[in-house]
């Protein structure tokens, strides 16, 4: 590693927060709007330039200030992270840049500085997670994303989003607080805050009290931030009434990244030195995750909002991941880790459609779309596309995560059948879902007199970025190989104390 | 054109016309009818070049690309696909042709989705007929079914949504809650969903497992519509004549069929699914929708709906024929799937002829309609003898196969059922045909009506001329489907 591949890992954070201060500064019209889409696509391109070293078997590692771990900050990237770091940076670059047109008309022109800068905190937390080695620098990066995070979804002109960002942010803070108690018993117990240095030095207390607790502490308060039923309720008002643009970014990756903390603390440092820790995980989260789907996707069924409908379908998909991760095996936490990635890209493109919906329909609701697809035929066909792909229809992306997920499942006996049976159900339910969506639209005569003032399509970039979106859907359902490559990678890396 | 061309060609000449078909649609409509016509031949020629290295014995295949490791879109096209692509872009012509006569005549909106949307569920039948492996076949079923859907619903008033949704919504189901598993399964169990001739499963599942997972592909497979999973075919009754028979001939129902088929021959294996007891149900549930269904059809009063449940028996036959699982009732059970194509399209083509010329609809409005209408009743008595099995019919050389595949069996009940099920079809299908020729005209004053345009005529005069020359001519076709169980006559 020469030059200026071996600051990689430090700049996927560095960029993002030196611009967000710069950004505030930028009044002019757009331009606020520009550097930040810059700064975040040139965050992408990192994240695909150490994706490709992390494909060629290395792992960047980055000692901070050059202090060496365990006494400085120590950065890693490894499969896992960089996993993230794609679907993060993408979902940011694209929900930025296709988002213009909306986020014009949602904040005033004099508050988008101060919005982008937000957005820019955000993106650098957010990295920053996926990139530290060390558990308190992750809880520092947790509350600069989430503190960034409750201004943008505040950010829109929807009062709603006042209180609905009330709760997430306390749930919020509650989530955090727990983590840090968790971390902080393990210092006193340990005192180190490396996580690679925890993972050795854990296992001579392992059987400890504090131990324990702080297991207990960290697991609840990640799957508080994780949205993981019945943990969920901050999710669906925070999804609903923020500013378009912000629900492609946040439905995209928020409640990944805290999944990715929750697997790493659980299975790198927990797993091989708790006794009995796999089957206590298991027992834990396998019941949340089964009821996360079918409830999650039970209450999408009579939402009328297209964005709250969505929102409890990220409630159910979150339920996959985790059911993946609770199988406790490398097929199961694989087939999570690539539904992380593929139900990226199918809410991605669902909200990015509905954002090109939102331009020209004024309420969200499902009634008021109908006959829309005469207006819009493009918007509501890249909507269909993603709607397949989360429904799991083959020859899209959501195909493949799920088949993956059944054959992991079937691995495990009569209890796989039981998987198997709630899998399938949640795809069906998801049929229902979105079908719902789709009949309005298409299948629905517009109300008398009514649309045919407004004007048909949404602008034409968000459009090509939506399809773009889309069509990656299809594409990465028949091209896997890069995506199920760094979740084979990451689950062995994550399940390497398994026997 | 070297096979594996062809094979591509197939595929992508639907699409790409499906494309133009709506491009043109914006221009006029005698563009965009020339341009599904030329890509129905287009298909044709594609498909139908495949032919004689079919018949020489030659399996040619392409492989697209790996999706998963083990788990490829790939095609292969083998005798029972290619009998299947060569009658579903032979009768898109004829359907075509048809529906402009059709569509034209009955002033039906939104026409342009209604040719690009056929284009497409054609595109996804060619895929699904030259699948070399369950992932693919998966793939174009889905395809198929999402194709189809527009065309089912397009009224687009809110009864016709509703049952477009119970078509939807049983076909959907079906397939992911039942063949998806199955297919899991099957790459699970045996490590490979390749259609291999002797099947894959030997050795993999056995016992009880082996009826459970052919009970998992057959009601999967809902297209096939054994009972209880057939409501959908009445359902979609609500859709334009032209998709009737898309969904009852050229597609739909007949990929239920064919998958079927193509899993009991490759994936299970004639051989072994006959020495394990426990896949004896099929025999008797497709038995049990062949009568019921019949009788089902025998109180009906809506023409199309009585066409609907002759089409749920007529499966079934095809159903049952393989699961009597000897290689003579293979052979018959593709032969049927041909014969009734044929039969069922001229009977549907008959009934949208009756409608576009006159709105009617009901039985009781049918008397006497032959001295008005003499060609579409001429062609709908010769598709109804084909379904009872007349001589000389298609239907009487495939139920002659069956009879004599149940012979080598010794399997006596599924003699007693066709006799039966003959005997209903007859008593179901006779009274319609004496009552238009012979009845009393009930047309009444004011409502006066000739013949259907001549697209439509000319449609089912071609139609009904297959049923016939099938008859006659049915050898090639024998020579092509004994391939399907080669070295045992």
């Amino acid at each position: 590693m020469t030059g200026l591949e071996a600051h990689l890992p430090v700049l996927q954070v560095v960029v993002p927060m030196l611009v967000a201060p710069l950004v505030v500064l930028l009044h002019p019209r757009g331009l606020a709007w520009f550097a930040a889409t810059v700064a975040s696509a040139a965050s992408f391109l990192l994240a695909v330039q150490m994706a490709g070293g992390v494909l060629a078997g290395q792992v960047y590692r980055y000692a901070l200030g050059g202090w060496p771990a365990p006494y400085g900050i120590a950065l890693e990237v490894d499969a896992f992270s960089v996993l993230l770091l794609l679907i993060l940076t993408g979902a940011s670059t694209l929900a930025l840049a296709a988002g213009r047109a909306s986020l014009d008309r949602q904040i005033e022109l004099h508050r988008q500085p101060l919005f982008f800068a937000a957005w820019l905190l955000a993106l650098a937390g957010m990295a920053g997670i996926l990139v530290s080695a060390d558990a308190f620098n992750i809880f520092v990066f947790m509350e600069i994303s989430s503190l960034a995070s409750y201004v943008l979804v505040a950010g829109g002109p929807d009062r709603r989003a006042l209180p609905a960002v009330f709760k997430y942010l306390i749930m919020g803070t509650v989530g955090a607080t727990f983590y840090l108690i968790g971390v902080g018993l393990i210092y006193m117990m340990t005192g180190t805050l490396n996580l690679a240095d925890m993972e050795l030095r854990i296992h001579e207390v392992a059987d400890q009290r504090p131990i324990l607790v702080a297991a207990g502490f960290i697991t609840i308060g990640l799957a508080l931030k994780a949205a993981l039923f019945p943990l969920h309720v901050w999710l669906p008002n925070a999804y609903t009434y923020a500013p378009h643009a912000v629900s492609v970014f946040l439905a995209a990756c928020a409640t990944k990244v805290s999944l990715y903390i929750l697997l790493r603390f659980d299975f790198v440092v927990f797993q091989g030195n708790l006794a009995g820790h796999d089957a206590q995980f298991a027992a834990f989260l396998m019941p949340l995750a089964v009821l996360a789907i079918l409830v999650g996707s039970a209450v999408a069924l009579f939402e009328v909002n297209i964005k709250r409908l969505l929102a409890y379908s990220s409630v159910a998909q979150i339920g996959y991941i985790v059911l993946g991760a609770s199988l406790v095996s490398v097929p199961g936490l694989s087939a999570g880790l690539l539904h992380m990635f593929n139900h990226a890209l199918s809410k991605g493109a669902l909200f990015l459609a509905v954002m090109c919906l939102s331009t020209r329909v004024g309420d969200l609701n499902l009634q008021d779309l109908s006959g829309a697809a005469r207006r819009m035929p493009w918007t509501l066909a890249a909507l269909v596309v993603a709607g397949l792909s989360l429904i799991g229809v083959p020859g899209t992306a959501g195909f493949v995560s799920k088949w993956y997920l059944m054959t992991a499942a079937l691995q495990e006996g009569l209890l796989g059948w039981v998987l198997v049976a709630v899998i399938v159900l949640g795809s069906l339910m998801a049929v229902a879902y979105v079908w719902r969506i789709v009949e309005a639209a298409w299948f629905k005569d517009a109300p008398a007199g009514d649309g045919a003032d407004r004007p048909g399509e949404a602008p034409l970039g968000m459009l090509v970025l939506t399809w773009l979106a889309a069509l990656s859907n299809v594409w990465f359902g028949l091209v896997t190989q890069v995506p199920r490559e760094l979740a084979t990678t990451a689950a062995a890396i994550l399940l390497r104390h398994l026997p | 054109m070297n096979p594996q061309t062809a094979i591509l060609a197939a595929l992508a000449v639907p699409l790409a016309g499906a494309l133009l078909i709506g491009l043109a649609g914006r221009v006029n409509d005698n563009l965009r009818e020339s341009m599904t016509l030329l890509t129905a031949l287009a298909l044709i020629a594609c498909v139908w070049s495949l032919l004689p290295e079919i018949f020489a014995g030659g399996r040619p295949g392409v492989r697209i690309g790996e999706v998963l490791p083990g788990i490829d879109v790939a095609f292969r096209v083998e005798p029972l696909g290619m009998l299947f692509a060569a009658m579903a872009s032979g009768l898109w012509l004829v359907n075509s042709i048809y529906s402009i006569g059709y569509m034209r005549g009955n002033r039906e909106k939104r026409q342009t989705r209604f040719y690009v949307m056929f284009a497409v569920s054609l595109a996804a039948t060619i895929g699904i007929a030259f699948s070399a492996n369950l992932f693919t076949l998966f793939m174009f079923y889905e395809m198929l079914t999402l194709s189809t859907y527009p065309l089912v619903s397009h009224k687009g008033d809110p009864a016709t949504v509703r049952s477009a949704r119970v078509y939807l919504g049983i076909l959907i189901s079906a397939s992911i809650g039942l063949l998806l598993p199955a297919i899991v399964w099957t790459y699970a169990a045996a490590g490979t969903g390749e259609f291999t001739e002797g099947g894959i499963l030997r050795g993999h599942v056995e016992g009880p497992q082996v009826g459970l997972l052919l009970g998992l592909f057959v009601f999967g497979a809902a297209k096939a519509a054994v009972m209880p999973v057939h409501r959908w075919l009445p359902a979609a009754m609500v859709a334009p004549t032209p998709v009737s028979a898309l969904l009852h001939a050229v597609a739909v129902v007949k990929a239920g069929v064919f998958t079927i088929v193509k899993i009991i021959v490759y994936v299970f294996g004639v051989d072994f699914l006959f020495s394990e007891p426990s896949s004896g149900w099929l025999f008797y549930a497709a038995a049990f929708t062949i009568v019921a269904a019949s009788v089902v059809a025998l109180r009906q009063q809506n023409l199309k709906r009585l066409l609907a449940y002759s089409t749920v028996a007529q499966l079934s036959y095809v159903v049952m024929a393989s699961a009597v699982l000897k290689p003579l009732a293979e052979v018959g059970a593709a032969m049927h799937m041909l014969a009734h194509s044929f039969g069922k399209i001229t009977l549907f083509f008959a009934a949208g002829s009756i409608y576009t010329a006159s709105k009617k609809t009901e039985l009781g409005q049918l008397s006497g309609i032959g001295r008005r209408m003499p060609v579409t009743m001429a062609a709908f008595t010769i598709g109804a003898l084909s379904m009872i099995g007349v001589p000389p019919t298609a239907g009487f050389v495939s139920k002659w196969y069956i009879l004599a595949g149940a012979f080598q069996a010794d399997n006596y009940l599924a003699l007693a059922t066709i006799i039966l099920s003959t005997a209903l079809n007859a008593a179901y299908f006779l009274p319609i045909v004496y009552m238009a020729w012979f009845g009393k005209d009930v047309t009444p004053a004011g409502q006066q009506h000739g013949e259907a345009p001549t697209a439509v005529l000319l449609a089912l005069t071609v139609t009904a001329v297959l049923t016939l020359a099938l008859f006659v001519y049915s050898a090639p076709i024998y020579e092509l489907e004994s391939q399907l169980v080669r070295g045992q006559p």
